[in-house]
């Protein structure tokens, strides 16, 4: 998952060679729209897997709210892309995310107790950092659409809002 | 008095009532949020798009966040009658 900003970098790199014009070379609203979504979605696997795991009440408060925020993300990432018309396109970047994200949950699931919880905690901040950075650094940026900008926008004050909560939570559990 | 909160963040952040008040946020965004004093005092839930009201009891300051997004925070001074 740190890998991330690497791989759109290396994504960027690689539009920018094929199309041999490197402001055309910027990631679509298409794959910008799969990246986001996609993210959500591995951190509600992340979430689900945690409350199946996980006994501590407030790893499962936090892992509650994750579903629920991701979901709701999500649910209005899914009604602004149809309203523009976009349909979110795989890309490389997704790829990678759900790969590295299928790796943490199996080292995550060989886990139990108070391992497991901290250990799922710290990846959430993890994760929810390299998300954010992608976000600010990355995805906001080569947004064309404005509606799509502003609801990443948005999107990024929520996540702020999960890292710190992960950050709080990681603290408490040391 | 009323609180509103849209893209994350409470406003106003600061607000002055007096005991006997009832003070109402109103969630605009499209995810729940808390108004959590940091005190322990009071932990109210404020789901997406709805409302929910604090009768104000108690004189002094109370500084309270989201649990789910902590950085968003406020701040109420109560006055007595």
């Amino acid at each position: 998952m740190r890998s991330l900003i690497g791989n759109i970098a290396t994504l960027l790199l690689t539009l920018t060679v094929s199309s041999g014009v490197a402001v055309a070379g910027k990631l679509s609203d298409a794959q910008i729209a799969h990246i986001a979504s996609t993210a959500g979605e591995l951190d509600i696997n992340a979430a689900q897997q945690a409350l199946d795991k996980s006994t501590n009440k407030e790893v499962r408060a936090f892992a509650e709210n994750m579903v629920k925020d991701h979901t709701a993300v999500n649910d209005q990432a899914l009604a602004l892309v149809k309203k523009l018309n976009v349909t979110p396109e795989d890309n490389a970047t997704s790829r990678s995310l759900t790969k590295d994200a299928a790796e943490k949950l199996a080292k995550l699931g060989r886990l139990s107790g108070a391992a497991f919880d901290k250990a799922y905690v710290e990846n959430e901040v993890a994760y929810h950092k390299t998300v954010n950075s992608a976000l600010s650094t990355t995805l906001i940026p080569n947004a064309s659409n404005a509606e799509l900008k502003s609801f990443l926008q948005t999107g990024l004050k929520i996540f702020r809002g999960h890292e710190q909560h992960a950050e709080h939570l990681a603290s408490e559990l040391h | 008095m009323r609180v509103t909160i849209n893209d994350l963040a409470f406003s106003p952040a600061e607000i002055t009532v007096k005991i006997g008040d009832t003070i109402e946020w109103v969630n605009g965004d499209f995810v729940d949020h808390t108004a959590t004093d940091k005190g322990g005092a009071w932990d109210l839930a404020i789901a997406a798009g709805k409302t929910a009201r604090l009768p104000i009891t108690t004189a002094g300051t109370f500084a309270y966040y989201c649990k789910f997004h902590p950085g968003m925070t406020g701040r109420i001074h109560v006055e007595a009658k």
